[in-house]
């Protein structure tokens, strides 16, 4: 098997990607604006449902409850969508789902594909392998349009193209869509962006989905979107196809009532999406005439397996995560090498592809608990961080110096003699590093500490020394 | 009340008068203060690192410790939090019903200072002047695991002579995270600067907090950048009286 997350085969360190990224004002300027906009827009929608937290714990239920019966529930939606009259193809992998896609297409004798909302498809690195067999596709949601424009990567779950800023998009567009002008206002780009993608809409007769949700009950598909260009997608072309990952299941039509309420206020302070489109099957002289769905594992029944780390399975890619998290505020997305970036990447790539693969990810927050208190599906992320961090270090794959530092301050803490003498050491070791009262230029990996701060020394006693003294004072 | 100090294992060897500033607001308040000699660590650095096991010893060391105390009291949030949100988990998987049962008892008599002082104390005003102005920043692990809301406010507005200036994103984290501070050293340095930025907008002498951790993250920056903003923990601001500070 072989379960990818996205372009590179195994994911640059964190924090070396993030000294770079740290550096590029540009693109910080453009993550603390767009963040701090979303953030704000969803804290006003958020603030105004007095049923908050109630439908965050409908949600965690349903989620739980669907993941504990997956089996049956992805069987129910394979009854269902084949009785709509679709067709349902199970991927176990990356590589198995993306060849399963390229022969429907070749199968209907087509060379092109109209994409849209399919995260999972950068996951499995669809486009790649669809160039190589010669099949050219075309991304029509507006950000995914503007990433693979720039042949760029996406840098955020919802809005994938979060680091650019409207005179990059600018650039991109004048470039590859061979315009001899074009203005600099959002009217202006988005009418751009209309033509170039309206000639592929009513020309390509395949069309490529993600899915938000797969109703088990009905066989229903259910995609959410902003522009509309969803719906071009969905309902123009002749055939279908949608990539799903298996924890899309959700069991009962009326469960789409708590994550329609969910996800448009957590991922973009909206209400409501402007379009939400669910299909069922065919329907004749209505929309495609054939329709495919892959279901697709790459990783998720692993994830599945893991009791303490299962609840990563309940995440609706809401993004929310990311607009609050501190660290994400900093690097942007590119620092996860993933497509999933941020607070829920750096659980979700990790297990999906291997804890090889993202070794440094778990480790890249700070645990400062924001996104578990956004998460509209209350995953709690830094447990799951920790879990992650302690099979990572069970499994040997901690710095040796690391180990030894943990080695001898749980040997130190284990009692209090110990303790007295460690900190008599430290005292002494700290002289040649001392200076006008402060620890300065620490050796080792503590230089990375007195790089950007001083550290306040050891004081001649320590608070169990002062005790002591007090004690035998007062008792003579 | 008899109320036991657990001053937790960074306090013990790097901010001893944070130690001696609890034992002075909690005597003025006519308590008694015990301290027990063989604690050492809450095992949080080890358990967030992913060294669950030492973590373990040491939650057992602290169990042992303080099975037996009425109240426990520790001047930083974060310790608590690791005992309130991981003892019980930890206690469970070792599988020892006395342990289990030890543990689950003690964890709800372990309280934060400002938690224990208002909380369970009941007070708001500990009789501190204190006459500068003063800013506050909240720890994640106060603000988001213990919920400890406007409990240290309360407790600053009540000193004398104080005036306290509002943090702009207060709920934002500093970039300290333990071992996270060294070992996502670059994107740590970028939350600093943030933070130590709204700190200067606030124009105070001094920032202050529940945790000194983070203290010694902000303080670090501060002293570097010469910026002349002290750091130091609420309870050495609680502690100060008209006549000087006991704790000196």
């Amino acid at each position: 098997m072989s379960v990818r997350v996205g372009q590179a085969a195994q994911a640059p360190d964190f924090p070396k990607a993030a000294r770079e990224l740290v550096a590029n004002s540009q693109m910080r300027h453009n993550v603390r604006h767009a963040t701090d906009v979303i953030q704000a827009k969803r804290g006003r929608v958020v603030a105004e449902m007095p049923d908050w937290e109630q439908l965050r714990t409908s949600a965690k239920a349903i989620k739980d409850h669907t993941l504990r019966h997956l089996d049956s529930y992805l069987e129910q939606f394979e009854e269902s969508c084949t009785r709509a009259g679709g067709k349902v193809h199970w991927a176990r992998d990356a590589d198995e789902a993306n060849r399963i896609i390229v022969d429907l297409i070749r199968s209907y004798g087509q060379d092109e594909v109209i994409k849209v909302k399919t995260m999972t498809s950068d996951e499995t690195q669809l486009n790649v392998a669809l160039e190589a067999e010669g099949i050219t596709p075309y991304e029509t949601d507006l950000a995914d349009l503007i990433v693979q424009l720039g042949e760029d990567k996406p840098s955020h779950i919802v809005v994938p193209a979060l680091h650019r800023n409207r005179l990059e998009i600018r650039e991109i567009f004048l470039k590859k869509m061979n315009l001899e002008s074009l203005g600099y206002q959002p009217e202006d780009l988005t009418t751009a962006a209309r033509t170039y993608l309206r000639e592929k809409f009513l020309r390509v007769t395949v069309g490529l989905s993600g899915a938000n949700y797969a109703v088990a009950e009905t066989g229903t598909v259910c995609v959410v979107e902003s522009e509309g260009n969803g719906r071009m997608c969905i309902s123009l072309p002749e055939v279908l196809i949608s990539l799903v990952g298996i924890e899309k299941v959700i069991p009962r039509m009326q469960d789409l009532e708590v994550f329609l309420q969910l996800l448009p206020r957590s991922a973009t302070g909206e209400r409501m999406n402007p379009y939400n489109s669910l299909w069922t099957g065919v329907s004749p002289g209505d929309g495609p005439k054939a329709f495919h769905v892959v279901l697709l594992d790459n990783g998720r029944t692993k994830v599945l397996a893991d009791e303490a780390a299962r609840e990563t399975l309940d995440c609706i890619r809401c993004g929310a995560c990311l607009n609050t998290c501190p660290v994400y505020r900093q690097t942007g997305g590119h620092a996860y090498g993933s497509i999933y970036a941020g607070p829920i990447g750096a659980i979700l790539s990790p297990q999906l592809q291997g804890m090889e693969h993202s070794r440094s990810l778990p480790f890249a927050s700070s645990l400062c608990g924001a996104c578990y208190e956004v998460c509209p599906v209350k995953i709690n992320i830094p447990r799951i961080l920790i879990h992650l961090r302690s099979k990572i270090v069970e499994s040997g794959g901690a710095p040796l110096l690391e180990r030894l530092a943990m080695k001898s301050a749980a040997f130190a803490m284990a009692d209090d003699g110990r303790l007295g003498a460690a900190h008599a050491l430290a005292r002494l070791g700290q002289l040649p590093f001392l200076h006008d009262g402060m620890l300065k230029d620490l050796p080792g990996p503590l230089s990375a500490w007195s790089s950007f701060r001083d550290l306040v020394p050891l004081p001649a006693e320590s608070f169990r020394e002062w005790w002591s003294k007090r004690e035998k004072g007062e008792r003579s | 009340m008899l109320i036991s100090l657990f001053i937790t294992c960074y306090n013990d060897a790097m901010f001893p008068q944070t130690g001696r500033a609890v034992v002075a607001v909690l005597e003025r308040l006519g308590h008694t203060v015990e301290f027990r000699p063989a604690q050492t660590c809450c095992g949080q650095m080890h358990f967030n690192s992913g060294y669950r096991k030492d973590a373990a010893s040491l939650m057992r060391h602290f169990v042992e410790t303080y099975h037996d105390a009425e109240v426990v009291c520790c001047p930083s949030s974060s310790c608590v939090a690791m005992i309130r949100e991981y003892y019980p988990e930890l206690a469970a998987a070792s599988g020892d019903a006395e342990l289990i049962r030890r543990t689950e008892s003690l964890v709800s008599r372990v309280y934060e200072f400002s938690e224990l002082l208002v909380d369970k104390l009941k007070v708001t005003d500990v009789g501190a002047f204190y006459p500068h102005t003063v800013t506050l920043h909240t720890s994640c692990h106060a603000l988001r695991a213990l919920h400890v809301g406007d409990r240290p406010a309360q407790l600053l507005r009540n000193v004398r002579g104080l005036t306290l200036v509002e943090l702009a994103n207060a709920d934002r984290c500093c970039g300290f995270g333990g071992t996270f501070a060294v070992k996502n050293a670059d994107v740590s340095a970028a939350m600093l600067s943030e933070k130590v930025h709204c700190i200067l907008e606030t124009q105070a002498e001094a920032c202050t907090g529940g945790d000194n951790s983070c203290l010694i993250h902000l303080g670090g920056a501060l002293n570097r950048q010469r910026t002349g903003v002290k750091t130091l923990h609420l309870a050495e601001i609680l502690a100060s009286t008209e006549s000087g500070d006991p704790t000196s």
